[in-house]
């Protein structure tokens, strides 16, 4: 059989369409079988809450008087530095942004307290922020210094821009070192003490579309609580991974770049995030719809835990130091049942993505879609796949000599 | 019956030299385990306990402490979730030494059991939405 986006939010208009999530696919399958199945099934929804560093804001601001010209000055939001160099009253505010005075890590495991990923929370959250500013003066933009609370509401433009989401699949993190080391996949006890890991699994978005072949430039998803599209393929997307045979990636592979507007998103999916040790962040929710266009695509969505693997990563040294290598493979179903055997010694695990969120984000992109509010986009076009032979390489460091 | 409790204890500054916990031991037959101490000359002390012995005993081993002037809290009041901020992400789970976290392999939330926990305090940090707080 097959399906177009078009015969899909036809019925999508009607209130005719049956969705169901990522995770409710599954046992349907089963149920009636992929044929059945793809006959029914219009869209299957997916969703992540997880933290996503590469994200960020960008405002503007409005006009002062007199003008001040903030692109090439220093701008503060909150006392955390935002990125002036985008023109008079354009801002952008990264989730690791870290205000001047915070210690960071020179008494070590810094806590990192509150960043850039808090302050767009607290944006998102309509809380008024302090904006704090010098510029170098021009003829026509005279102001050299303003002081101002902003809040989204008087902003003209507020939007979530995230360079690198949704990563598909990742690193599991261990640690065989004999010290506690603070990472981004949190903290790691000395001697395997445990194991983190971060990922939606069966119901992360481009797991259930491990190819590429619906989600593209121009979807339109949940981002933050809102709606959003994905804007271009994430940074160090890299479709040319090792893959199982059901097509998942056995490693980090693809990843999204996402936009949206920032005023109609919800603190709730954007979260200023704080990792000891590490730096500041936020977790961002998002969710993507897959609409069943054939029997293939709807094959890619019953994919389960048990199903899709991930390297173990020493971040004890390992890692650090770009060495290849895992210290074994283990499935997403064995790290969600609480514990692994690694080099024969049982390990308990814990996620930093929160599961019971992404299921959240499943059913709520379903009931938009099933309430008609929200329909499909055709992709303008389709993310990079395993034929444009992109794989990410790592820095070619060529030193500066005098 | 035998009670056991995790209490904190908070000592005005004029106390610091005076053997009250082991009065409290001595003199009404009660087991502890000293779970934080935080003792500065010439400020309010403070000390985490784990207390056991039979009721009666407890009772009265606590009335001689506020007759002492010592300022007593359940200990289960201090260490909360704030259940807004959580996203039961689960990265306390295995940070946590006395296991006061768990998963509901069903609907992957997070418990969290205030019995069970020492005011450690190694979540407060660890957690990355911060929805751990500390109230002493």
């Amino acid at each position: 059989m097959t399906r177009t986006i078009k015969e899909i939010n036809e019925k999508i208009r009607e209130g005719k369409a049956v969705v169901v999530t990522a995770e409710e696919i599954i046992d349907l399958v089963k149920e009636k079988g992929i044929k059945q199945a793809a006959r029914e099934v219009d869209v299957v929804t997916t969703g992540t809450f997880g933290v996503m560093c590469s994200s960020g804001a960008y405002l503007n601001i409005g006009h002062a008087k007199p003008r001040i010209k903030l692109g090439g000055g220093r701008v503060y939001l909150n006392d955390v530095l935002a990125y002036a160099g985008l023109a008079a009253v354009d801002v952008l505010i990264g989730a690791n942004a870290l205000p001047d005075d915070d210690p960071r890590n020179r008494v070590h495991p810094g806590e990192f307290n509150y960043g850039g990923g808090h302050v767009i929370e607290e944006l998102v959250a309509g809380k008024d922020i302090r904006l704090s500013a010098t510029a170098y003066g021009t003829d026509c933009y005279p102001r050299k210094k303003l002081e101002t609370w902003i809040n989204i509401k008087d902003l003209n433009e507020a939007v979530l821009f995230n360079p690198r989401n949704a990563y598909q699949n990742y690193n599991v993190a261990a640690n065989t070192s004999n010290k506690t080391i603070y990472t981004y996949m949190g903290v790691l006890k000395p001697n395997l003490g445990n194991i983190s890991y971060s990922s939606a699994g069966q119901l992360s978005p481009l797991l259930n579309d491990p190819y590429y072949k619906t989600i593209g430039i121009g979807t339109r998803i949940f981002l933050g609580g809102g709606i959003g599209y994905v804007a271009w393929q994430g940074t160090q997307h890299n479709p040319n991974v090792a893959r199982s045979e059901n097509g998942v990636p056995r490693g980090g592979a693809g990843t999204l770049a996402v936009i949206g507007d920032l005023k109609q998103m919800n603190s709730r999916w954007l979260l200023g995030t704080s990792m000891l040790g590490y730096g500041c962040s936020i977790t961002v929710g998002i969710g993507v719809p897959i609409p069943i266009l054939s029997e293939e695509i709807l094959t890619y969505t019953t994919v389960t835990d048990d199903a899709i693997f991930a390297a173990v990563i020493d971040y004890g040294g390992a890692y650090q130091n770009l060495e290849p290598g895992a210290l074994g493979e283990v499935s997403y179903g064995q790290l969600k049942s609480g514990r692994v055997v690694i080099q024969g010694k049982e390990v308990p695990t814990a996620s930093l993505s929160s599961y019971s969120r992404a299921v959240e984000i499943a059913s709520l992109l379903k009931e938009w879609i099933l309430s008609g509010e929200f329909q499909i986009t055709e992709p303008v076009a389709l993310l990079p796949g395993v034929e444009s032979g992109i794989t990410v390489k790592p820095l070619k460091e060529r030193p500066i000599k005098d | 019956m035998v009670v056991s409790k995790r209490i904190v204890l908070h000592f005005p500054k004029r106390m610091g030299d005076r053997p009250i916990i082991y009065r409290l031991i001595k003199d009404y037959d009660l087991e502890f385990n000293i779970l934080k101490a935080l003792i500065t000359p010439e400020d309010e002390g403070l000390m985490v306990l784990a207390l056991s012995g039979e009721q009666e005993n407890y009772d009265k081993g606590i009335k001689y402490l506020t007759g002492n002037g010592v300022r007593i809290q359940a200990l289960s009041q201090d260490i909360t979730r704030n259940e807004e901020r959580c996203t039961h992400c689960g990265a306390c789970i295995t940070i946590c030494p006395t296991d006061a976290f768990e998963l509901d392999p069903l609907t992957r939330l997070i418990s969290f059991d205030n019995e069970k926990c020492v005011a450690c305090g190694v979540c407060i940090k660890a957690c990355p939405p911060r929805a751990m707080e500390v109230h002493f």
